[in-house]
Protein backbone atom coordinates (compact mmCIF):
# COMPACT_ATOMS: atom_id res chain seq x y z
CA UNK A 1 0.00 0.00 0.00
CA UNK A 2 2.87 2.36 0.82
CA UNK A 3 4.44 1.69 -2.54
CA UNK A 4 1.14 2.44 -4.26
CA UNK A 5 0.93 5.83 -2.55
CA UNK A 6 4.53 6.56 -3.45
CA UNK A 7 3.95 5.68 -7.12
CA UNK A 8 0.75 7.70 -7.28
CA UNK A 9 2.74 10.64 -5.97
CA UNK A 10 5.44 10.00 -8.60
CA UNK A 11 2.85 9.67 -11.37
CA UNK A 12 0.53 12.55 -10.47
CA UNK A 13 2.79 15.20 -8.95
CA UNK A 14 6.54 14.82 -9.27
CA UNK A 15 8.06 13.89 -11.68
CA UNK A 16 4.77 12.91 -13.37
CA UNK A 17 1.71 14.82 -14.49
CA UNK A 18 1.92 18.21 -12.78
CA UNK A 19 5.68 18.67 -13.02
CA UNK A 20 5.95 17.34 -16.57
CA UNK A 21 3.02 19.40 -17.83
CA UNK A 22 4.49 22.57 -16.31
CA UNK A 23 7.89 21.76 -17.78
CA UNK A 24 6.36 20.81 -21.13
CA UNK A 25 4.45 24.08 -21.36
CA UNK A 26 7.69 25.94 -20.63
CA UNK A 27 9.39 23.86 -23.35
CA UNK A 28 6.67 24.63 -25.88
CA UNK A 29 7.13 28.32 -25.09
CA UNK A 30 10.85 27.86 -25.75
CA UNK A 31 9.97 26.21 -29.06
CA UNK A 32 7.74 29.10 -30.14
CA UNK A 33 10.16 31.74 -28.86
CA UNK A 34 13.16 30.25 -30.67
CA UNK A 35 11.07 29.84 -33.84
CA UNK A 36 10.08 33.51 -33.57
CA UNK A 37 13.68 34.61 -33.06
CA UNK A 38 14.76 32.62 -36.12
CA UNK A 39 12.20 34.64 -38.12
CA UNK A 40 13.24 37.95 -36.50
CA UNK A 41 9.98 38.20 -34.56
CA UNK A 42 9.37 38.91 -30.88
CA UNK A 43 7.29 35.78 -30.24
CA UNK A 44 4.70 35.06 -27.55
CA UNK A 45 5.03 35.70 -23.82
CA UNK A 46 6.13 32.84 -21.52
CA UNK A 47 2.57 32.31 -20.26
CA UNK A 48 1.19 31.80 -23.80
CA UNK A 49 1.02 27.95 -23.86
CA UNK A 50 -0.74 28.02 -20.47
CA UNK A 51 -3.41 30.44 -21.73
CA UNK A 52 -3.87 28.38 -24.90
CA UNK A 53 -4.67 25.28 -22.86
CA UNK A 54 -6.96 27.13 -20.41
CA UNK A 55 -8.83 28.67 -23.33
CA UNK A 56 -9.31 25.28 -25.02
CA UNK A 57 -10.63 23.84 -21.73
CA UNK A 58 -13.28 26.59 -21.65
CA UNK A 59 -14.48 26.05 -25.22
CA UNK A 60 -17.46 24.05 -26.40
CA UNK A 61 -16.73 20.38 -27.18
CA UNK A 62 -18.14 19.47 -30.58
CA UNK A 63 -18.65 15.77 -31.30
CA UNK A 64 -19.23 15.33 -35.05
CA UNK A 65 -22.27 13.29 -36.06
CA UNK A 66 -20.53 10.58 -38.13
CA UNK A 67 -17.92 9.93 -35.44
CA UNK A 68 -17.60 7.07 -32.94
CA UNK A 69 -18.21 9.37 -29.97
CA UNK A 70 -16.85 7.14 -27.15
CA UNK A 71 -13.55 6.50 -28.91
CA UNK A 72 -13.31 10.06 -30.20
CA UNK A 73 -13.48 11.37 -26.62
CA UNK A 74 -11.46 8.58 -24.94
CA UNK A 75 -8.32 8.59 -27.11
CA UNK A 76 -7.04 12.01 -25.93
CA UNK A 77 -7.04 10.65 -22.35
CA UNK A 78 -5.17 7.51 -23.46
CA UNK A 79 -2.57 9.66 -25.21
CA UNK A 80 -2.08 11.92 -22.21
CA UNK A 81 -1.92 9.09 -19.67
CA UNK A 82 0.64 7.11 -21.68
CA UNK A 83 2.86 10.11 -22.39
CA UNK A 84 2.80 11.07 -18.71
CA UNK A 85 3.70 7.52 -17.65
CA UNK A 86 6.62 7.46 -20.09
CA UNK A 87 7.81 10.82 -18.77
CA UNK A 88 7.50 9.59 -15.17
CA UNK A 89 9.60 6.46 -15.86
CA UNK A 90 12.25 8.49 -17.68
CA UNK A 91 12.52 11.09 -14.94
CA UNK A 92 12.51 8.35 -12.30
CA UNK A 93 15.66 6.87 -13.81
CA UNK A 94 17.29 10.20 -14.65
CA UNK A 95 16.89 11.49 -11.10
CA UNK A 96 17.67 8.13 -9.46
CA UNK A 97 14.50 8.33 -7.34
CA UNK A 98 13.79 5.64 -4.72
CA UNK A 99 11.63 2.64 -5.57
CA UNK A 100 14.22 0.57 -7.37
CA UNK A 101 14.89 0.21 -11.06
CA UNK A 102 11.50 0.10 -12.72
CA UNK A 103 10.64 0.24 -16.36
CA UNK A 104 13.22 -0.35 -19.02
CA UNK A 105 13.97 1.24 -22.36
CA UNK A 106 11.54 -0.98 -24.25
CA UNK A 107 8.66 -0.04 -21.94
CA UNK A 108 9.38 3.68 -22.37
CA UNK A 109 9.65 3.41 -26.17
CA UNK A 110 6.41 1.41 -26.18
CA UNK A 111 4.62 3.99 -24.01
CA UNK A 112 5.94 6.81 -26.18
CA UNK A 113 4.35 5.26 -29.26
CA UNK A 114 0.89 5.11 -27.62
CA UNK A 115 0.21 8.87 -28.09
CA UNK A 116 0.80 8.43 -31.83
CA UNK A 117 -1.57 5.44 -31.86
CA UNK A 118 -4.16 7.48 -29.96
CA UNK A 119 -3.91 10.29 -32.52
CA UNK A 120 -4.26 7.73 -35.33
CA UNK A 121 -7.34 6.12 -33.72
CA UNK A 122 -8.82 9.50 -32.77
CA UNK A 123 -8.46 10.74 -36.34
CA UNK A 124 -10.04 7.56 -37.65
CA UNK A 125 -12.88 7.79 -35.10
CA UNK A 126 -13.68 11.38 -36.07
CA UNK A 127 -15.34 10.22 -39.28
CA UNK A 128 -13.68 12.99 -41.27
CA UNK A 129 -11.98 12.02 -44.57
CA UNK A 130 -9.08 14.41 -43.95
CA UNK A 131 -8.75 12.94 -40.45
CA UNK A 132 -8.48 9.50 -42.05
CA UNK A 133 -5.77 10.75 -44.42
CA UNK A 134 -3.88 12.22 -41.46
CA UNK A 135 -4.24 8.93 -39.55
CA UNK A 136 -2.92 6.85 -42.43
CA UNK A 137 0.06 9.18 -42.87
CA UNK A 138 0.81 9.07 -39.15
CA UNK A 139 0.67 5.29 -39.26
CA UNK A 140 3.26 5.17 -42.07
CA UNK A 141 5.44 7.61 -40.16
CA UNK A 142 5.32 5.44 -37.01
CA UNK A 143 6.35 2.42 -39.09
CA UNK A 144 9.20 4.51 -40.46
CA UNK A 145 10.81 5.94 -37.35
CA UNK A 146 10.30 3.26 -34.67
CA UNK A 147 12.94 0.91 -36.10
CA UNK A 148 15.86 3.39 -36.36
CA UNK A 149 14.91 4.92 -32.99
CA UNK A 150 15.12 1.54 -31.26
CA UNK A 151 18.43 0.66 -32.96
CA UNK A 152 19.87 4.05 -31.97
CA UNK A 153 18.82 3.56 -28.35
CA UNK A 154 20.38 0.08 -28.36
CA UNK A 155 23.75 1.70 -29.09
CA UNK A 156 23.75 2.86 -25.46
CA UNK A 157 23.10 -0.72 -24.35
CA UNK A 158 25.78 -2.41 -26.45
CA UNK A 159 28.54 0.22 -26.59
CA UNK A 160 31.88 -1.34 -25.49
CA UNK A 161 33.96 0.74 -23.11
CA UNK A 162 37.24 0.18 -21.33
CA UNK A 163 37.02 0.65 -17.57
CA UNK A 164 40.15 -0.11 -15.48
CA UNK A 165 41.65 -2.08 -18.38
CA UNK A 166 38.53 -4.24 -18.79
CA UNK A 167 36.15 -4.30 -21.75
CA UNK A 168 32.59 -3.72 -20.50
CA UNK A 169 29.24 -2.67 -21.91
CA UNK A 170 26.05 -1.65 -20.14
CA UNK A 171 24.31 -4.82 -21.31
CA UNK A 172 21.06 -3.86 -19.62
CA UNK A 173 17.80 -2.45 -20.92
CA UNK A 174 16.98 -0.81 -17.59
CA UNK A 175 17.13 2.97 -17.73
CA UNK A 176 18.55 3.17 -14.21
CA UNK A 177 21.20 0.62 -15.26
CA UNK A 178 22.17 2.77 -18.24
CA UNK A 179 22.47 5.83 -16.01
CA UNK A 180 24.60 3.88 -13.53
CA UNK A 181 26.86 2.51 -16.30
CA UNK A 182 27.45 6.01 -17.67
CA UNK A 183 28.31 7.25 -14.19
CA UNK A 184 31.05 4.63 -14.06
CA UNK A 185 32.32 4.55 -17.65
CA UNK A 186 31.49 8.03 -18.99
CA UNK A 187 28.69 9.21 -21.27
CA UNK A 188 27.76 7.22 -24.38
CA UNK A 189 28.03 10.48 -26.30
CA UNK A 190 31.78 10.68 -25.68
CA UNK A 191 32.32 8.14 -28.47
CA UNK A 192 31.65 8.56 -32.23
CA UNK A 193 29.01 5.82 -32.16
CA UNK A 194 27.15 7.72 -29.45
CA UNK A 195 27.17 10.93 -31.52
CA UNK A 196 25.81 9.08 -34.58
CA UNK A 197 23.13 7.39 -32.48
CA UNK A 198 22.04 10.69 -30.95
CA UNK A 199 21.80 12.19 -34.44
CA UNK A 200 19.52 9.34 -35.57
CA UNK A 201 17.43 9.63 -32.41
CA UNK A 202 17.05 13.41 -32.93
CA UNK A 203 15.69 12.87 -36.44
CA UNK A 204 13.27 10.24 -35.10
CA UNK A 205 12.16 12.65 -32.36
CA UNK A 206 11.31 15.28 -34.98
CA UNK A 207 8.95 12.73 -36.52
CA UNK A 208 7.59 11.65 -33.13
CA UNK A 209 6.73 15.26 -32.28
CA UNK A 210 5.13 15.69 -35.70
CA UNK A 211 7.38 18.60 -36.53
CA UNK A 212 8.50 19.86 -39.94
CA UNK A 213 9.97 18.16 -42.04
CA UNK A 214 7.89 15.23 -40.77
CA UNK A 215 4.53 16.90 -40.09
CA UNK A 216 2.73 15.16 -42.96
CA UNK A 217 0.13 13.84 -40.50
CA UNK A 218 -0.90 17.36 -39.45
CA UNK A 219 0.02 19.32 -42.60
CA UNK A 220 -2.33 22.23 -41.93
CA UNK A 221 -1.89 23.67 -45.42
CA UNK A 222 -3.09 20.55 -47.24
CA UNK A 223 -5.17 18.37 -44.91
CA UNK A 224 -6.10 20.97 -42.26
CA UNK A 225 -4.39 19.47 -39.15
CA UNK A 226 -5.12 15.92 -40.31
CA UNK A 227 -6.11 13.59 -37.50
CA UNK A 228 -6.87 16.49 -35.13
CA UNK A 229 -9.18 18.23 -37.61
CA UNK A 230 -12.47 17.53 -35.78
CA UNK A 231 -11.17 18.00 -32.24
CA UNK A 232 -12.24 21.08 -30.28
CA UNK A 233 -12.29 22.24 -26.67
CA UNK A 234 -11.10 19.95 -23.88
CA UNK A 235 -10.08 16.90 -26.01
CA UNK A 236 -7.95 19.18 -28.19
CA UNK A 237 -6.47 20.68 -25.02
CA UNK A 238 -5.52 17.15 -23.91
CA UNK A 239 -3.77 16.49 -27.22
CA UNK A 240 -1.93 19.81 -26.84
CA UNK A 241 -0.92 18.79 -23.31
CA UNK A 242 0.23 15.40 -24.62
CA UNK A 243 2.39 17.23 -27.13
CA UNK A 244 3.80 19.35 -24.28
CA UNK A 245 4.53 16.23 -22.19
CA UNK A 246 6.31 14.61 -25.15
CA UNK A 247 8.29 17.81 -25.56
CA UNK A 248 9.44 17.39 -21.98
CA UNK A 249 9.90 13.60 -22.15
CA UNK A 250 11.77 13.06 -25.44
CA UNK A 251 14.77 15.40 -24.89
CA UNK A 252 15.04 14.09 -21.32
CA UNK A 253 15.03 10.49 -22.59
CA UNK A 254 17.74 11.25 -25.15
CA UNK A 255 19.92 13.07 -22.63
CA UNK A 256 19.43 10.30 -20.05
CA UNK A 257 20.30 7.50 -22.46
CA UNK A 258 23.20 9.18 -24.28
CA UNK A 259 24.52 11.80 -21.87
CA UNK A 260 23.91 10.46 -18.35
CA UNK A 261 21.45 11.24 -15.57
CA UNK A 262 21.14 14.09 -13.12
CA UNK A 263 23.78 14.53 -10.44
CA UNK A 264 22.24 15.57 -7.14
CA UNK A 265 24.11 18.87 -6.93
CA UNK A 266 23.15 22.36 -8.08
CA UNK A 267 25.80 22.20 -10.81
CA UNK A 268 24.58 18.74 -11.88
CA UNK A 269 20.98 19.90 -12.17
CA UNK A 270 22.02 23.01 -14.10
CA UNK A 271 24.15 20.90 -16.45
CA UNK A 272 21.26 18.49 -17.08
CA UNK A 273 18.87 21.38 -17.75
CA UNK A 274 21.37 22.91 -20.18
CA UNK A 275 21.75 19.58 -22.01
CA UNK A 276 17.97 19.14 -22.33
CA UNK A 277 17.59 22.74 -23.55
CA UNK A 278 20.38 22.20 -26.08
CA UNK A 279 18.69 19.08 -27.48
CA UNK A 280 15.38 20.96 -27.70
CA UNK A 281 16.93 23.97 -29.44
CA UNK A 282 18.61 21.62 -31.97
CA UNK A 283 15.18 20.10 -32.71
CA UNK A 284 13.57 23.55 -33.04
CA UNK A 285 16.30 24.77 -35.41
CA UNK A 286 15.91 21.65 -37.56
CA UNK A 287 12.17 22.29 -37.63
CA UNK A 288 12.62 25.91 -38.71
CA UNK A 289 15.14 25.33 -41.47
CA UNK A 290 13.43 22.50 -43.36
CA UNK A 291 10.42 22.21 -45.66
CA UNK A 292 7.86 19.43 -45.32
CA UNK A 293 8.70 16.34 -47.36
CA UNK A 294 6.16 14.00 -48.94
CA UNK A 295 5.12 10.96 -46.90
CA UNK A 296 6.78 8.50 -49.33
CA UNK A 297 10.00 10.53 -49.21
CA UNK A 298 9.86 10.49 -45.40
CA UNK A 299 9.36 6.72 -45.31
CA UNK A 300 12.20 6.12 -47.78
CA UNK A 301 14.40 8.47 -45.74
CA UNK A 302 13.74 6.61 -42.48
CA UNK A 303 14.08 3.09 -43.87
CA UNK A 304 17.12 4.05 -45.96
CA UNK A 305 19.76 6.49 -44.69
CA UNK A 306 18.47 6.82 -41.12
CA UNK A 307 18.24 3.09 -40.43
CA UNK A 308 21.58 2.61 -42.22
CA UNK A 309 23.23 5.22 -40.02
CA UNK A 310 21.73 3.60 -36.91
CA UNK A 311 23.14 0.20 -37.93
CA UNK A 312 26.55 1.77 -38.59
CA UNK A 313 26.44 3.39 -35.14
CA UNK A 314 25.59 0.01 -33.58
CA UNK A 315 28.51 -1.64 -35.41
CA UNK A 316 30.93 1.08 -34.28
CA UNK A 317 29.64 0.71 -30.72
CA UNK A 318 30.43 -3.04 -30.76
CA UNK A 319 33.94 -2.24 -32.03
CA UNK A 320 34.48 0.01 -29.03
CA UNK A 321 34.39 3.26 -30.95
CA UNK B 1 -17.98 33.02 -11.69
CA UNK B 2 -14.25 32.75 -11.09
CA UNK B 3 -14.05 29.89 -13.57
CA UNK B 4 -15.91 31.87 -16.21
CA UNK B 5 -13.62 34.83 -15.78
CA UNK B 6 -10.41 32.81 -16.15
CA UNK B 7 -11.75 31.27 -19.39
CA UNK B 8 -12.74 34.73 -20.61
CA UNK B 9 -9.27 36.01 -19.80
CA UNK B 10 -7.67 33.05 -21.57
CA UNK B 11 -9.81 33.71 -24.64
CA UNK B 12 -8.41 37.23 -24.87
CA UNK B 13 -4.87 35.96 -24.46
CA UNK B 14 -5.07 33.29 -27.14
CA UNK B 15 -7.42 33.98 -30.05
CA UNK B 16 -6.95 31.40 -32.78
CA UNK B 17 -8.02 32.57 -36.20
CA UNK B 18 -9.43 30.62 -39.12
CA UNK B 19 -9.24 32.51 -42.40
CA UNK B 20 -11.96 32.16 -45.04
CA UNK B 21 -11.40 33.90 -48.37
CA UNK B 22 -14.83 34.32 -49.95
CA UNK B 23 -13.73 35.12 -53.51
CA UNK B 24 -11.96 38.39 -52.74
CA UNK B 25 -9.28 39.92 -54.95
CA UNK B 26 -6.41 38.69 -52.69
CA UNK B 27 -5.47 42.23 -51.69
CA UNK B 28 -6.80 41.86 -48.13
CA UNK B 29 -5.21 38.40 -47.85
CA UNK B 30 -1.80 39.94 -48.47
CA UNK B 31 -2.39 42.50 -45.72
CA UNK B 32 -3.57 39.72 -43.37
CA UNK B 33 -0.36 37.81 -44.03
CA UNK B 34 1.50 41.04 -43.18
CA UNK B 35 0.12 40.87 -39.64
CA UNK B 36 2.17 37.69 -39.07
CA UNK B 37 5.46 39.19 -40.30
CA UNK B 38 8.22 40.47 -37.98
CA UNK B 39 7.00 44.06 -38.25
CA UNK B 40 3.57 43.40 -36.71
CA UNK B 41 3.99 39.87 -35.29
CA UNK B 42 0.49 39.25 -33.89
CA UNK B 43 1.77 36.03 -32.26
CA UNK B 44 2.93 38.39 -29.49
CA UNK B 45 -0.75 38.55 -28.48
CA UNK B 46 -1.23 34.80 -28.84
CA UNK B 47 -2.89 35.01 -32.25
CA UNK B 48 -2.39 31.92 -34.38
CA UNK B 49 -3.73 30.98 -37.79
CA UNK B 50 -5.19 27.47 -37.49
CA UNK B 51 -6.05 24.99 -40.21
CA UNK B 52 -9.45 23.82 -39.01
CA UNK B 53 -12.52 25.87 -37.94
CA UNK B 54 -12.93 23.44 -35.01
CA UNK B 55 -9.78 24.90 -33.44
CA UNK B 56 -10.70 28.53 -34.06
CA UNK B 57 -12.16 31.30 -31.91
CA UNK B 58 -12.31 33.98 -34.60
CA UNK B 59 -13.50 33.57 -38.17
CA UNK B 60 -11.65 36.00 -40.40
CA UNK B 61 -13.56 36.74 -43.63
CA UNK B 62 -12.19 38.64 -46.59
CA UNK B 63 -13.89 39.37 -49.90
CA UNK B 64 -17.51 39.71 -51.10
CA UNK B 65 -19.43 36.47 -50.53
CA UNK B 66 -20.11 34.98 -53.94
CA UNK B 67 -23.06 32.64 -54.47
CA UNK B 68 -20.68 29.68 -54.60
CA UNK B 69 -19.05 30.64 -51.26
CA UNK B 70 -22.31 31.18 -49.35
CA UNK B 71 -22.77 27.62 -48.04
CA UNK B 72 -19.07 26.99 -47.27
CA UNK B 73 -18.90 30.23 -45.26
CA UNK B 74 -22.03 29.32 -43.29
CA UNK B 75 -20.71 25.81 -42.64
CA UNK B 76 -17.34 27.12 -41.48
CA UNK B 77 -19.17 29.38 -39.02
CA UNK B 78 -21.39 26.57 -37.71
CA UNK B 79 -18.37 24.27 -37.27
CA UNK B 80 -16.65 26.68 -34.87
CA UNK B 81 -17.09 25.84 -31.19
CA UNK B 82 -18.61 28.54 -28.99
CA UNK B 83 -17.66 31.23 -27.92
CA UNK B 84 -16.95 32.53 -31.41
CA UNK B 85 -16.86 35.79 -33.34
CA UNK B 86 -16.18 37.01 -36.85
CA UNK B 87 -13.73 39.63 -38.06
CA UNK B 88 -14.74 41.03 -41.44
CA UNK B 89 -11.65 42.41 -43.16
CA UNK B 90 -11.96 44.81 -46.08
CA UNK B 91 -14.81 46.83 -47.44
CA UNK B 92 -16.12 43.91 -49.56
CA UNK B 93 -16.68 41.66 -46.56
CA UNK B 94 -18.18 44.54 -44.55
CA UNK B 95 -20.57 46.01 -47.09
CA UNK B 96 -19.78 44.62 -50.56
CA UNK B 97 -17.87 47.72 -51.74
CA UNK B 98 -17.74 47.77 -55.52
CA UNK B 99 -19.67 44.51 -55.76
CA UNK B 100 -22.85 46.03 -54.32
CA UNK B 101 -25.83 45.00 -56.50
CA UNK B 102 -23.62 42.75 -58.64
CA UNK B 103 -25.32 39.63 -60.02
CA UNK B 104 -23.01 36.90 -58.69
CA UNK B 105 -22.89 37.75 -55.00
CA UNK B 106 -24.95 36.54 -52.04
CA UNK B 107 -24.49 39.62 -49.86
CA UNK B 108 -22.02 40.91 -47.29
CA UNK B 109 -20.55 38.32 -44.94
CA UNK B 110 -22.50 39.48 -41.87
CA UNK B 111 -25.82 39.02 -43.68
CA UNK B 112 -24.81 35.56 -44.93
CA UNK B 113 -23.71 34.39 -41.48
CA UNK B 114 -26.82 35.85 -39.78
CA UNK B 115 -28.94 33.64 -42.05
CA UNK B 116 -27.76 30.65 -39.99
CA UNK B 117 -26.90 32.32 -36.66
CA UNK B 118 -28.78 35.55 -35.85
CA UNK B 119 -26.73 36.11 -32.67
CA UNK B 120 -23.33 36.11 -34.36
CA UNK B 121 -20.87 38.80 -33.26
CA UNK B 122 -19.03 40.89 -35.85
CA UNK B 123 -16.28 43.44 -35.99
CA UNK B 124 -15.90 45.40 -39.20
CA UNK B 125 -12.47 46.43 -40.49
CA UNK B 126 -13.11 48.62 -43.53
CA UNK B 127 -10.48 49.60 -46.08
CA UNK B 128 -9.44 48.54 -49.56
CA UNK B 129 -7.29 46.93 -48.33
CA UNK B 130 -7.16 47.82 -44.61
CA UNK B 131 -3.68 48.46 -43.21
CA UNK B 132 -2.25 45.76 -40.94
CA UNK B 133 -2.48 48.29 -38.07
CA UNK B 134 -6.23 48.55 -38.69
CA UNK B 135 -6.63 44.78 -38.72
CA UNK B 136 -4.74 44.50 -35.42
CA UNK B 137 -6.86 47.31 -33.95
CA UNK B 138 -10.02 45.51 -35.07
CA UNK B 139 -8.81 42.27 -33.49
CA UNK B 140 -8.08 44.06 -30.23
CA UNK B 141 -11.60 45.54 -30.19
CA UNK B 142 -13.09 42.15 -30.96
CA UNK B 143 -11.24 40.58 -28.00
CA UNK B 144 -12.47 43.40 -25.77
CA UNK B 145 -16.07 42.56 -26.65
CA UNK B 146 -15.84 38.74 -26.54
Amino acid sequence: MDRLGEWLLFYLVFPGAIFTVALGLAMSWLDRKVSALVQWRRGPSPSQPFWDVVKLLGKEVVVPEPSWAAGFLAFPFVAFAAATLAATLTWHAALGLPGGAVGDLVVVVYLLSIPSLAVILGGAASGNPLGAVGSSRDMKLVLGYELPLMIALLVAVFQRRTVDGQEVSAGTLSLAGLVGFQDAAGAVLHRPSGVLALLVALVCCLAKLGWVPFDQAEADTEIAEGALIEYSGAPLALFKLTQAVLLAALPVLLVTVFWGGVEATAAGIAAFAAKVALVLVLLVLAKNTNPRVRIDQALRFFWGPVTGLAVVALGLARMGL
Amino acid sequence: MAATSIFARALKRSPWVFHVGTSGCNNCDIEIADCLTPRFDVERFGVRLVGSPRHADVLLVSGPVSLACRRPLQEAWLEMPRPRAALLVGVCACSMGGYRDAYGVAGPADKVIREVDPDAKFIYVPGCPPKPETIVAGLVRLLGEM
